[in-house]
């Protein structure tokens, strides 16, 4: 079966009622890849997580996923899925140890094999020290973190991930960064959503950007930013009224303009340039920064709007 | 039915965390329900005229209390802990995203509560035996016809909670006009024959009168077999028509 995508989708819809959350896209993922869907709220992104991991039925559209159906192979295809959800389904009253030791079971694994595999997934994830407390009390860090060491009890061949860390604090996100990172590194194929630019360039080989249920462009974190933005940024912020774009045009050098309520961003090759530039000018700032573009500047110049609002 | 074995597994992992109380519980309500009415309440009614059933009140009342019970319980599990596996602990979710099905998680959960129902009504029947309420072998039968009951109440509700519940306080309106009266009118605690028009025409209908009744011809060792089949017919189609109509309101539910 090499070559075939683990997730083939062509013109998939989901309605619900007279809402239209995925608006008919298409996209394959590979084997080995890291897929990411980067989009705003209510963008459809867990709208198409869940028909990708067959609970949810598409409205209409084709879609295979592992070479099966998922109307008819729904339950074959989710043996070989691990689902970290964007809400957390743990069972708060048992153990750490208890959610993954019955979540395993939910996939018909023997109970002796278990106990190793609780084990060494709690190790994986640095849980072991809480594996016999109740989930109850843990961080939002460690739940998620549980979260996903349950989806790895069936050693799934691929995973997907619900916004892992959002709501993490930088050091739980950058800790679970680093094991969705190694899962990669051991061949594990990811599929995951994001609002988080940084998140999406960390982890993703390859991600769609959507926004009202379609995706408006695909591409490699790099090639999206070759693609629709320009190299670098000057982020330039008022104390007083901001002037009008067309003062800021530093001549050859700005390839956009985009006025935000509280900046101003001028797209260029060289920033340092036309940060110099500006300051000769005598144009008064209250802080001027010159930055790499990211996908959050490519989101921007897709729709007009940006990322996390 | 594999399937469905492993969602009724974490019921069961779940219920390993409280059994000690609720086996206690299960001891103590008959003891006390036993003891006020059937010597205390009962020592005035067995010098009445008219002793339901002609034997003695604690005799009567016991396997009411007995049916009674079996449906508090069925209610009580198929309420509540329904309503947070769909929408605050989210368990269905989970499970929804392993290789079981609606059909396996609506079974298994069934199958708790059932679990459930015969563990508290072997507790009851053992505490009415103890206070000498059982006058046939036939009693022994009350077990499954409480479990029976229990299936009639666990699969109806469940019905209505996958249908009906979205907050919780839906479950205030279903206990004070649906369980509450049942228990107070059904036959538990003297015969539907007392009440007017046509409420012991409604009392007939409900599934608890035909539990009391099984239970209470069971015990006495004095029924006919055509009523009790009877009975059992009819808290079996309750069983089936709930069960049906819970499958699909679970369906509706959690298929989005
Ligand atoms: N079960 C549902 N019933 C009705 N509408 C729904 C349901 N699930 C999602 N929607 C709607 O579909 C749209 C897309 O939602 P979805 O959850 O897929 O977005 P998202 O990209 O995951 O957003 P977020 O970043 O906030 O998680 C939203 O308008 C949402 O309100
Ligand atoms: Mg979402």
């Amino acid at each position: 079966m090499a070559g075939s995508p683990l997730v083939h989708a062509r013109g998939l819809v989901k309605e619900f009622g007279r809402l239209v959350a995925v608006d008919g896209i298409d996209f394959d993922v590979q084997r080995g890849e890291a897929f990411g869907f980067l989009g705003p709220n209510g963008a459809g992104k867990t709208s198409t997580m869940r028909i990708v991991g067959c609970i949810s039925p598409p409205t209409a559209g084709t879609l295979r996923v592992l070479d099966l159906d998922p109307v008819a192979d729904g339950a074959r295809i989710r043996a070989k899925l691990g689902v970290v959800p964007q809400q957390d389904t743990l069972d708060s009253e048992l153990t750490v140890r208890e959610n993954i030791l019955i979540y395993g079971r939910y996939f018909g694994l023997a109970r002796a094999d278990l106990r190793e595999k609780a084990a060494q997934l709690l190790d994986f994830v640095q849980l072991s020290e809480r594996a016999d407390d109740p989930v109850e009390p843990l961080s939002g860090g460690m739940k998620r973190r549980l979260t996903i060491a349950r989806s790895l009890v069936n050693d799934p061949q691929v995973l997907l991930l619900d916004e892992p860390t959002t709501g993490l604090d930088p050091q739980a996100r950058h800790l679970v960064w680093d094991r969705l990172f190694r899962l990669k590194q051991q061949g594990a194929s990811l599929i995951l959503t994001t609002h988080y630019m940084d998140e999406a360039e960390q982890l993703c080989d390859r991600l769609v950007v959507m926004d009202n249920g379609k995706i408006v462009a695909e591409g490699s974190p790099l090639e999206l930013i070759r693609r629709y933005s320009t190299r670098e940024v000057v982020e330039l912020r008022f104390a007083d009224r901001p002037p009008e774009p067309a003062e800021l045009r530093v001549d050859g050098l700005v390839d956009r303009i985009e006025s935000l309520p509280d900046r101003i961003l001028i797209y260029t090759e060289d920033g340092d340039h036309v940060a110099t530039a500006l300051h000769e000018r005598g144009l008064e700032t209250s802080s001027v920064l010159v930055r790499r573009s990211t996908l959050e500047d490519v989101f921007l110049h897709l729709t007009g709007r940006s990322l996390v609002d | 039915m594999e399937l469905a074995a492993r969602s009724y597994e974490f019921w069961l992992v779940r219920y390993r965390r409280v059994w000690r109380g609720s086996v206690a519980t299960s001891v103590v309500n008959p003891v006390f329900y036993l003891a006020a009415l059937g010597i205390g309440l009962g020592t005035l009614v067995n010098h009445s005229a008219s002793r339901p059933g002609h034997v003695s009140y604690v005799d009567f009342v016991a396997p009411g209390l007995l049916a009674a019970a079996a449906m508090q319980t069925a209610a009580g599990e198929a309420s509540f802990p329904i309503l947070a596996a769909i929408k605050w602990t989210r368990q269905y979710q989970a499970m929804l995203a392993t290789p079981l099905g609606i059909r396996d998680i609506f079974l298994g959960h069934q199958l708790f509560i059932v679990t459930r129902v015969l563990i508290s009504s072997a507790i009851y029947l053992a505490v009415i035996a103890a206070f000498g309420t059982i006058h046939s072998p036939l009693g022994v039968l009350a077990l499954p016809a409480c479990v029976l009951l229990g299936a009639a109440f666990g699969t109806a509700i469940a019905a209505y909670t996958t249908g009906v519940a979205h907050e919780g306080n839906e479950f205030n309106a279903l206990f004070r006009f649906g369980i509450v009266p049942m228990f107070l009118f059904s036959g538990t605690f003297f015969p539907v024959s007392r009440l007017p028009v046509p409420l012991d025409w409604i009392a007939l209908a409900t599934p608890l009168w035909h539990g009391v009744a099984l239970c209470r011809d069971l015990t006495l060792g004095r029924g006919t077999l055509l009523a009790d089949l009877g009975h059992a017919g009819y808290l079996t189609v309750w069983t089936l028509v709930g069960g049906a109509l819970a499958y699909r309101f679970y369906r509706r539910r959690l298929v989005k």
